[in-house]
Order: C-alpha cells, then sequence, then structure tokens
C-alpha cells in the first residue's frame, strides 16, 4: 500500500523571497543620539543607487523555519543508503569533522611564515606521504581542488615532461566507458582525443591499443576499476604498450575505493594517478564539499608537479623543518591558490589514521563484498550488465522491465518511495538503461538487505503493476517532476514582480 | 520502429538523405527512443566542413549527452534552427521535421561504407539482443 506523504507544515515552503513583508526586520537598532544627516548632503547623487537588491524582509525566525523545513527536503548519506554508482557516497565520519575544526587547522591563515606553521605543513607531508605509500606512486601534490582539476594537473604534468623530451604528442586516448569529465581535461590540455571501444567483457582490446599507439599518443586515460565495475585485468601490458611507444598511462582513480590497502597503481605500471579524497577518503561529497583531487605521479614526473612543494630540513639540533619550496624550474606552476582544500586534506589524514594500513584495506574488501552481495541477490530479479565481476560496485540493466514499460528511470523513482536515494542512472552509456550500484563499506548487512528487499520489490511491481512504478515517486512532497520541460524551458531564477514605481 | 527504405544510416544511428549533391542528416527513430526526451542539440555553422564520421555537432537528452557523427563528408549548408525552440522535433518526427543539418556532399562513393535501410535494421535487432 502506497501511504502519501502527511499535510505536516513543511510540505509547502515558497522561496525565502516569497516570505518577504514590507518593512519585516529580525533586529532592533537604538534610535539615533546624533542629529541625522541626508546622506545625499555627503555624497554626490551619481555615487548614490537607487536600485537597492530586493533582499527579502523576513524576521529571524522567518529565516530559521524557512531553512529548517528545506533542509528535512534533503536526502543525505546521514539519512539513508545512498547506493550512487561510480561516486563512492561513503558515510563521512565525525572525527573528520571535529578534527578538522580544531583551532591550529580552521584557523591557521595560509600566509603564515613557514616557522609558524610547521604543524599545518607536516599534516600535509604526512598526507603526501600516505597517498604514495597507498598509490605506490612517490610524487603526490595536493593542490588540485577537484577530480576534474586532478585529471588536468595530470595531464600537464605528462605534457610538459614530453615537451621537455622534445617530443610533443597530438593525441590521447580514451575508452568509451570513460567519465565524461576525461575527454574533457584532455581537450582542455590541447589534445585529441581518440575513443577506444571496449570489448565484450568491457574491458581494453588489446589487440585494438597496439594499433593505436604509435608516437604521436602522448598517453592513455583509463579508469581501474573502469566505470563498469570492472578490474582491467590486462593493465600491466596495457602500460607496457604505451611505455614502448614512449607515451604515458593516466589512470582515473575514481573507482579506487575497490583497490586502497590490497593493489597499488605504480605497481602496475601507471604513471599518473588522481585521487577523489570525497570519494576514497570519505570527505564531504556533492553539495557538502568541496572536493579534494591529489594527484599521485611516477618518479619521472614528480619534478613536472605543481609548486610549492613541502620539503623537509634538518636545522642544527637536528629537528625537522618544514618549508615550502617554490624553486622548482620544470614545475607546471600553480594550479590551485595557497595548499589546495586544506581542511579536506586534514579530514581525509583523519580517516587514514583512524582506520589505519588494515582498517583501509579492510574497508576495501567490504565495498567490494557489498556489491557482489547486492549483485548476487538482484541477478535473479535484473539484468545484470556483466556477471561475476563486480569490485566496488555493480550494474544492472532494465532489460527485463522494460517488456512492462517500466524502465530505469521509474526504478530509481520508485526506489524514493522505499526510503533509498536513487542508485545512478543511465551511466555508463556502454549500458543501455544502466542502473549502477554502490554500495560502499559504510553499510551493514541489514540496511543492504532492505535495500535488496525493496529492488525485488520493485521488480515484481514492473511486471504486475507497472503503473503504479512509473508514477513514482508517491511518497514525496512532490511526484513525478517533468524534467524534459525543466531541461527545455529552464526558470532559472525567482524574479521580483515588480509593482511599485521606483524613486 | 521505422526504417525509411531511401535513407542510408550509420552504426552510430544517424541516417542520410541523398538529394541530387546535396545530403540531409538527422537521427534515427532507434536513437531518439534510445535518448529519450531530447533537450538540446548543438549544431554546427553553415560553412564548416566535416570528414567522414568525423562528429559534428551533440545531442542532450533527460539521460545523457551525445555526439552526432557526420555520415558522408561534405560543407554545411544548412542547419535546422527550429530545433534551437523545439528540440522535441528529435522525438516527434526524427525523420521529417527534426533533421538537423544539409550538406554538400564531398564525395558520392563514400556512400558505400553506409548501412541500407534493411541493414541498419539488422543491426539494431542485433544491438538489441
Amino acid at each position: 500500500m502506497i501511504r502519501k506523504a502527511t499535510t505536516h507544515v513543511n510540505q509547502n515552503e515558497g522561496l525565502i523571497f516569497e516570505r518577504s513583508q514590507p518593512g519585516r526586520i529580525g533586529y532592533c537598532i537604538p534610535s539615533l543620539d546624533v542629529d541625522e544627516v541626508p546622506i545625499e548632503s555627503l555624497l554626490d547623487g551619481a555615487l548614490l543607487r537607487d536600485d537597492l537588491p530586493g533582499l527579502p524582509e523576513v524576521s529571524e525566525v522567518d529565516v530559521v523555519r524557512h531553512f529548517t523545513r528545506i533542509s528535512t527536503w534533503n536526502f543525505a548519506v546521514d539519512y539513508g543508503m545512498y547506493p550512487l554508482g561510480s561516486c563512492t557516497m561513503k558515510y563521512n565520519p565525525k572525527l573528520n569533522e571535529r578534527v578538522s575544526r580544531f583551532e591550529g587547522f580552521a584557523a591557521s591563515h595560509p600566509y603564515l611564515p613557514d616557522a609558524l606553521a610547521q604543524g599545518n605543513l607536516e599534516v600535509l607531508a604526512t598526507l603526501e606521504k600516505c597517498l604514495a605509500e597507498i598509490t605506490g606512486l612517490p610524487g603526490v601534490s595536493l593542490q588540485p581542488a577537484a577530480g576534474a582539476q586532478g585529471e588536468m594537473t595530470g595531464l600537464m604534468v605528462i605534457r610538459k615532461r614530453l615537451e621537455a623530451r622534445g617530443d610533443a604528442r597530438r593525441r590521447v586516448l580514451i575508452p568509451d566507458s570513460a567519465h565524461g569529465t576525461n575527454p574533457a581535461s584532455a581537450a582542455i590540455c590541447g589534445y585529441e582525443v581518440q575513443t577506444l571501444k571496449s570489448n565484450s567483457q568491457g574491458g581494453i582490446d588489446l589487440d585494438n591499443l597496439r594499433t593505436v599507439v604509435d608516437d604521436g599518443a602522448a598517453a592513455l586515460m583509463l579508469t581501474n576499476p573502469s566505470t563498469l565495475g570492472m578490474f582491467e585485468e590486462n593493465i600491466e601490458e596495457v602500460c607496457r604498450i604505451l611505455h614502448a611507444a614512449g607515451g604515458f598511462v593516466y589512470m582515473d582513480g575514481a573507482n579506487m575505493n575497490a583497490l586502497v590497502g590490497v593493489t597499488r597503481p605504480g605497481d602496475m605500471g601507471v604513471d599518473v594517478l588522481h585521487l577523489n579524497l570525497h570519494k576514497t577518503f570519505s570527505t564531504p561529497h556533492g553539495g557538502g564539499g568541496p572536493g579534494a583531487g591529489p594527484v599521485a605521479v611516477s618518479e619521472e614526473l614528480t619534478p613536472y608537479l605543481p609548486y610549492p612543494r613541502i620539503v623537509a630540513e634538518s636545522d642544527p639540533s637536528g629537528r625537522t623543518k618544514w618549508k615550502l619550496d617554490y624553486n622548482l624550474p620544470d614545475s607546471i606552476g600553480r594550479v590551485r591558490a595557497y595548499h589546495g582544500n586544506y581542511s579536506v586534506l586534514v579530514r581525509a589524514l583523519c580517516y587514514i589514521y583512524a582506520l589505519g594500513p588494515e582498517g583501509l584495506r579492510e574497508a576495501t574488501e567490504t565495498a567490494v563484498l557489498n556489491a557482489n552481495y547486492i549483485a548476487h541477490h538482484l541477478k535473479s530479479d535484473y539484468e545484470i550488465a556483466f556477471d561475476g565481476k563486480a569490485m566496488h560496485e555493480v550494474i544492472f540493466s532494465d532489460k527485463r522491465q522494460s517488456k512492462f514499460g517500466v524502465h530505469t528511470l521509474d526504478i530509481g523513482k520508485r526506489l524514493i518511495d522505499y526510503g533509498f536515494h536513487p542508485m545512478t542512472i543511465y551511466f555508463p552509456l556502454v549500458v543501455p538503461g544502466a542502473m549502477m550500484i554502490e554500495p560502499t563499506e559504510s553499510e551493514g548487512r541489514e540496511e543492504l538487505d532492505q535495500f535488496i528487499y525493496a529492488m525485488k520489490a520493485i521488480a515484481r511491481e514492473a511486471e504486475e503493476n507497472p503503473e503504479l512504478v512509473k508514477r513514482a515517486p508517491h511518497s514525496t512532497r512532490i511526484g513525478r517532476l517533468d524534467e524534459a520541460a525543466a531541461a527545455r524551458k529552464p526558470v532559472l531564477r525567482w524574479k521580483p514582480v515588480r509593482t511599485a514605481a521606483k524613486g | 520502429m521505422a526504417y525509411p527504405e531511401e535513407l542510408y544510416y550509420t552504426k552510430d544511428h544517424e541516417w542520410l538523405r541523398v538529394e541530387g549533391d546535396e545530403g540531409t542528416i538527422g537521427i534515427t527513430e532507434f536513437a531518439s527512443d534510445a535518448l529519450g526526451d531530447v533537450v538540446y542539440v548543438e549544431l554546427p555553422d553553415v560553412g564548416e566542413k566535416f570528414q567522414q564520421g568525423k562528429p559534428f555537432g551533440s545531442v542532450e537528452s533527460v539521460k545523457s549527452v551525445n555526439e552526432l557523427f557526420i555520415p558522408i563528408s561534405g560543407e554545411i549548408v544548412a542547419i535546422n534552427s527550429e530545433l534551437v525552440d523545439a528540440p522535441e522535433l528529435v522525438n516527434n518526427a526524427p525523420y521529417g521535421q527534426g533533421w538537423m543539418i544539409r550538406v554538400k556532399i564531398g564525395s558520392k562513393t563514400e556512400i558505400d561504407a553506409l548501412l541500407t535501410s534493411s541493414e541498419y535494421e539488422d543491426f539494431v535487432a542485433e544491438q538489441s539482443e
């Protein structure tokens, strides 16, 4: 039975602008104890604006209620399972939040001289060391503020290295299953993108790779595990093919949650990797960001990383002193002001220290186990895209439900009625009607069982009562939105109704 | 699902209608169905030249953004500007009002590389397996 949501007070909430009442304020100012002077007598009229911005006129309680109400409409990982595949929406431990708010971290100014920021620099140096150990790549820059910026930084490092070798190359090879950011980063970096078709197992076709890799290929960008959730078993051979032709291998670390503590990209032959700390290392994601996309590179590429780099020196008494080194002539330069998203970096280090090496490995194993648990229990109800090879995420399609007119979008929407955030839908593009599920290690078995129960119930509904699924969600404040109309005729912002004539 | 006899097709689901030296190009009904509601079509400028198989624009639906690949080399002589305000034409009439570009065909021998209606229909059936 479908229960409509209650008609509780928070079921309808306009914009804060619509709450505005002329003259309403949330403060009291004491009356003037000096003579009032008209502003026109002090300033040239041309300097005075007559078009004051239409800010909402509201009281404090109006503001608090407005934002408290809309905050309850949000779905968050603190509220329930968020199985958005490819995004690694793992829980963000509160310990990270507490530590990042320590005064020494939160109140430090980035322009503090090195001598007064030794602890802050040590945190960065320690995180670099941890990430180098985890990735097997010795050179780490923490500056990039997001995954895509990490990609851009990594490609610029490769380009600089090639130029230094007198070997400018034109093309970057990217498999068709890649995240859209990969070709975008390569194009912005000035490279021509050549798409590689996946083989029937969703991996790289080695024979095809051998024919397209030549001395014009600067790099191959691949995600491992791929966006199909599968480990590229030929990764070492892939690296050998690129290296033999003088090219580099860039690995998108989006799916590192399947590898951390178990295996290392550097050991496979990868030259450059970016990490999404907001995925793999439990820092806030989505609207709660900001992100952080550190890039890790091989020894050959380390001189080209962004400056400044953090270096250790010994003072006369033999104690380590940290300092920022700007004297790096081969560096591509800065990619971001200061030291990256510092408080996010603190959170990531906190996560690494809280778990330790064994804990990180166990998190990875649990993430993979959870995804395979879901794959095992749902493949009788949904068409699985690639059987028996799931890593930390699993992809189904709507092939069986399509027969009843129920599609991936409908299944995702119906999941909301069961209290779950929808999975990633229609990605990766190479699987028609894809539903990509990534539970992460955060979920216990009971939550996974509830999710499986919901998915099985939806599969049954699709067969017996397809209209129920096609009209979902039923339990939310607003039902199915017309996404096509919203994209075709977007209303991007609220506009005031102009009534009063301006003076 | 319609596969008009007189058109040529690509494996990337574009169609080509040849009229004299010119060709009209759009995406197939299968493609427009698979995309879902089309919300934006990005087209090249008149006068631009493209080699067969190269991307000439993109089509965005509520599900995804996909590149459009030109079935035949040529110079753009017209684009369907109606798609700016009415991208839904791609869904409603993929072989008619939803056409995208018209080109002056460079070399007609390139047509040999394209699929006929029945070949394309078989290809789609294979893909749907």
